[in-house]
């Protein structure tokens, strides 16, 4: 990573630890991290995106089951197929970092559960989540019967008005009282 | 006014959706879900950073009404915003250009503040490169995720805690004793000619002294190592006479010995509040369990494809079996009185069982030890015989400690708990187990020492046998360490690492940290100093640390019982350590009291008198009755609170049918505009029905709960 093209600017990098909850370390890291997915000759350009393809392969993305909802949620492509440029890229790190606050985490925990990009949990979103954390293979998966009972459970656990769905700002109230959450959710490069 | 891209966009919502639902709180989040648009993409998001600011959600009704006004709070930074990298760019500029307006100072009062708060990040970046293992820690929650992380962190905050115990132990203690010759100072040796109380035969080899001895002397902390600063005994001073002033070692033996005590349990609780906060809040609402496990239950720390699979599986299996323990407590709830009987004579007769266990197990520990005790007195010559004759209790205690946890999982399967119970009744009982048989050897040795054959302790213990106890205890709980510490060692070299090789012989990562961190840890703690807290084992079970935290506690009150009783009412030996001259070593204390100055010295004994004793323990108990009436309240608005929530959703959904049938017969009067039409002047016909349906949605239900 010797080359002049692929090293981050001095004021960019302070850009960047201003506007993210990132060390200069970390965005160090990243920075070289984003550019061993890139070809050598796009590496110059600051908006370059990797396809989604390329950054599922990352070790950190790869066994997680929710690889594809982070890219999309993150991803600023006009044509919505999960490519990240570097800044998207610190902006997911941002989000999953250590110091990012619990409203951060919990907004963006949102959006990736929120499969149909509706703005709302709905039982269909609850199933696609448990289906995820559980595995998708048949064995591994609930029965309908299960399902039902555990997404009933749900909300009534955390749909407060009894609506139906579960909203953002429901959502966010049942996160702030789980105790594993801000440890949990975090991707360390 | 986001009523604009509401009405936009809710065609794209499906049959069911309407204008004015997009108005509710509820659909509030819609707004800034959906992806910028070219007409008004920066308004929406204006809108949606008020949104965020309302975290708690019985706030957020009046959230909205108060907020709209405000479009940004400029006080927090741009990124804690939840928006992509441009976006915060932008309005970080917008920022600058608003600060342009403000006096230079207050500009400059600004960039201080930013400058400052820069500064401060990067020193405390700085200073968690030094934190310990910080490296290792972060390879192994990357690896295995946040369960194993609790465990690791735990353990450094145990090496820690010891490091600190052992320097103030080192600094008030061993160094004065260590520069005393340097700094001029001399020595004050204890010479009370107490008859033969005070004599204290050497241990040390004398002569010629053979290899294998010096091993057996390590091992078992005898001979040479018996007069090393590690053991009480060395500490024969009486007091240290510097040039300008004379340090009473004593005093500070006794007081480096109550403040470490303290130390560790303000450092113990403090670490454990927060745990017990969170537990307690878990406690309140148990329903919130299932939520727990769906929204927080990836760990997104996991990179490692093997554990990724576990932790799948464990998911897939925790909800099923909280499924089932669902289902199950209906069946419990109507099973027959004679089931009912036949669990209970189970339970209480495996309970007997496990009593018994556990007794056998107490009772093979005290023998093992009065035997090792006596054989140390009259030594067989063969070394080997010797060692495994002065390791008794440690082996039986180790073996007692392997064994049971095993009987135990297998016993907790008849006793038809749930299964959450059951891991927590197992783990309890393997607990007390591991806790009770280090107090058993305690008792067991303090029985041996306190008992004299002719019941005449002319020196208030055995001086025949014991004629330095205090280090003979010490050479127990050392000799207990060494094997832990041996065992564990062997167990992570020859059982988990050819195991973890045979599996996969790719990835050791977690054998080799294992290893690395075991001996690490338990090297340092064999310097650091003699404790009596026994290893807690990893239980991959319990992601938070609360659970290590509370075992450290009893564990640490259970250790301060012996050594208070022994600083209180034991008679100290007199023929080694500090406390030669004083029958129990707490004198030490009220007499180096009535050596300062009268006031200060009378404000003291005050102090330890017991009419402050029983005004003290009122206050206490005061404040505690005033903070359970504040639980207790507190837990009533609550309650209020969130019914008044409940009522507050079906007034919402009441509203809007009302309002739906407003609307609809609106639309067919003539006046109304058509929904389809999407022009401009409808935008704004739009938003005026629609905002002031929004005001009307946000008052109702606020006045409804009144009543």
């Amino acid at each position: 990573m010797g080359t002049t093209a692929s090293q981050l600017p001095k004021e960019m990098l302070s850009e960047y630890q201003e506007l993210t909850f990132l060390t200069k370390q970390e965005i160090l890291l990243a920075h070289k991290r984003f550019m061993e997915l890139l070809a050598k000759e796009d590496r110059s350009s600051r908006s370059t995106r990797v396809p989604m393809d390329k950054i599922l392969t990352m070790p950190e993305l790869k066994s997680n089951p929710f690889r594809k909802r982070i890219c999309n949620v993150f991803s600023t492509s006009e044509l919505k197929d999960g490519s990240l440029t570097f800044e998207d890229f610190l902006d997911l790190l941002s989000a999953f970092s250590d110091s990012a606050t619990l409203e951060i985490k919990s907004h963006y925990a949102f959006r990736i559960f929120d499969f149909d990009d509706d703005g709302t949990l709905d039982s269909g979103d609850l199933e696609n989540l448990v289906n995820c954390l559980t595995g998708e293979t048949d064995d591994t998966r609930l029965t309908p019967e299960e399902m039902r009972q555990l997404i009933s459970n749900i909300l009534e656990e955390s749909d407060i008005d009894k609506d139906g769905t579960v909203n953002l700002s429901e959502f966010q109230h049942v996160i702030s009282r789980s105790p594993d959450f801000v440890s949990s959710f975090k991707i360390v490069l | 006014m986001d009523t604009v891209d509401s009405v936009f966009y809710s065609d794209h919502m499906g049959p069911s959706s309407n204008p004015l639902l997009d108005q509710l709180p509820s659909y509030q989040s819609l707004l800034y879900r959906r992806k910028p648009s070219a007409t008004a993409g920066t308004k929406r998001r204006a809108s949606s950073r008020t949104r965020v600011g309302s975290s708690s959600s019985w706030k957020w009704k009046v959230d909205r009404v108060d907020e709209r006004p405000k479009v940004a709070c400029p006080q927090r930074p741009v990124r804690e915003l939840p928006k992509t990298m441009e976006e915060k760019r932008r309005d970080k500029e917008q920022r600058m250009e608003q600060a342009r307006d403000l006096s230079s100072w207050e500009q400059w009062r600004q960039n201080a503040r930013r400058s400052l708060r820069r500064l401060k990040e990067e020193s405390l970046d700085l200073l968690s490169t030094l934190e310990l293992w910080r490296g290792d820690i972060h390879v192994i929650e990357g690896m295995f995720g946040t369960g194993i992380l609790s465990y690791f962190s735990f353990l450094r905050f145990l090496v820690l805690l010891n490091f600190v115990i052992f320097l103030l132990m080192f600094s008030f203690v061993m160094l004065p004793i260590i520069v005393a010759p340097h700094a001029g100072g001399n020595s004050t040796f204890n010479a009370r000619d107490g008859g033969e109380c005070s004599i204290y035969p050497s241990t040390s080899r004398r002569g010629l002294v053979v290899f294998h001895q010096y091993i057996a002397d390590l091992l078992s902390g005898t001979g040479f190592l018996e007069g090393t600063y590690l053991f009480y005994g060395f500490y024969k001073v009486q007091a240290i006479n510097y040039p300008r002033f004379t340090y009473n070692l004593p005093l500070a033996y006794v007081l480096v010995t109550i403040a470490y005590l303290f130390l560790s349990l303000i450092w113990i609780v403090k670490r454990s509040a927060s745990g017990f906060k969170r537990k307690l809040v878990q406690d309140e609402d148990r329903f919130q369990s299932f939520c727990n496990k769906i929204f927080a239950g990836w760990d997104f720390c996991i990179t490692n494809e093997n554990a990724a699979r576990l932790k799948r599986s464990s998911l897939l299996y925790e909800l099923k079996t909280d499924l089932e323990e669902e289902r199950t407590k209906q069946k419990i709830a109507d099973r027959t009185r004679k089931d009912k009987c036949r669990i209970y004579v189970l339970r209480v007769v495996l309970n007997v069982f496990v009593i018994a266990v556990l007794a056998t197990c107490f009772y093979s520990i005290y023998r093992a030890t009065i035997f090792s005790q006596e054989s140390q007195m009259r030594p067989t010559g063969n070394v080997i015989l010797d060692l495994i004759y002065e390791y008794l209790p440690s082996i039986v205690i180790t073996l007692a400690n392997f064994i049971t946890p095993l009987m135990f999982t297998m016993i907790i399967q008849y006793e038809d708990y749930s299964p959450a119970f059951e891991i927590r009744f197992t783990l309890m009982r393997c607990v007390f187990m591991r806790l009770a048989s280090i107090g058993v050897l305690l008792f067991s040795l303090w029985s041996q020492i306190t008992f004299c054959p002719g019941n005449n302790c002319s020196c208030g213990y055995n001086h025949k046998r014991y004629p330095c106890w205090e280090s003979h205890v010490g050479q127990e709980m050392y000799k207990l360490m060494i094997f832990d510490f041996i065992i564990i060692g062997a167990v992570t070299v020859f059982v988990e690492f050819p195991r973890k090789l045979i599996v996969t012989y790719c990835d050791c990562g977690l054998a080799k940290c294992t290893i690395k961190y075991f001996i690490v840890f338990y090297i340092k703690k064999m310097t650091l100093m003699n404790n009596c807290r026994p290893a807690t084992r990893p239980f991959r079970a319990s992601s938070s640390n609360f659970f290590f935290l509370a075992v450290l506690l009893i564990g640490l009150a259970l250790a301060c019982v012996p050594v208070i009783v022994s600083i209180a009412e034991i008679s100290c030996s007199q023929a080694c350590g500090p406390f030669v001259n004083y029958t129990t070593s707490w004198e030490v204390v009220p007499q180096a009291v009535s050596q300062l100055p009268s006031g200060l010295s009378t404000f003291l004994f005050a102090l330890a008198s017991e009419p402050f004793a029983v005004t003290f323990f009122v206050i206490t108990c005061l404040v505690m009755f005033y903070f359970i009436a504040l639980a207790a309240a507190h837990k009533r608005v609550v309650d209020h609170l969130r019914e008044q929530l409940v009522m507050e959703g079906k007034d919402k959904r009441f509203l809007i049918q009302k309002l739906l049938q407003a609307q609809r017969t609106s639309v067919r009067s003539p006046g109304g505009h058509s929904r389809s039409d999407r022009g401009s002047q409808s935008h704004s016909a739009a938003q005026n029905c629609s905002s002031t349906g929004g005001v009307y949605l946000v008052q109702p239900p606020v006045s409804a709960t009144h009543v």
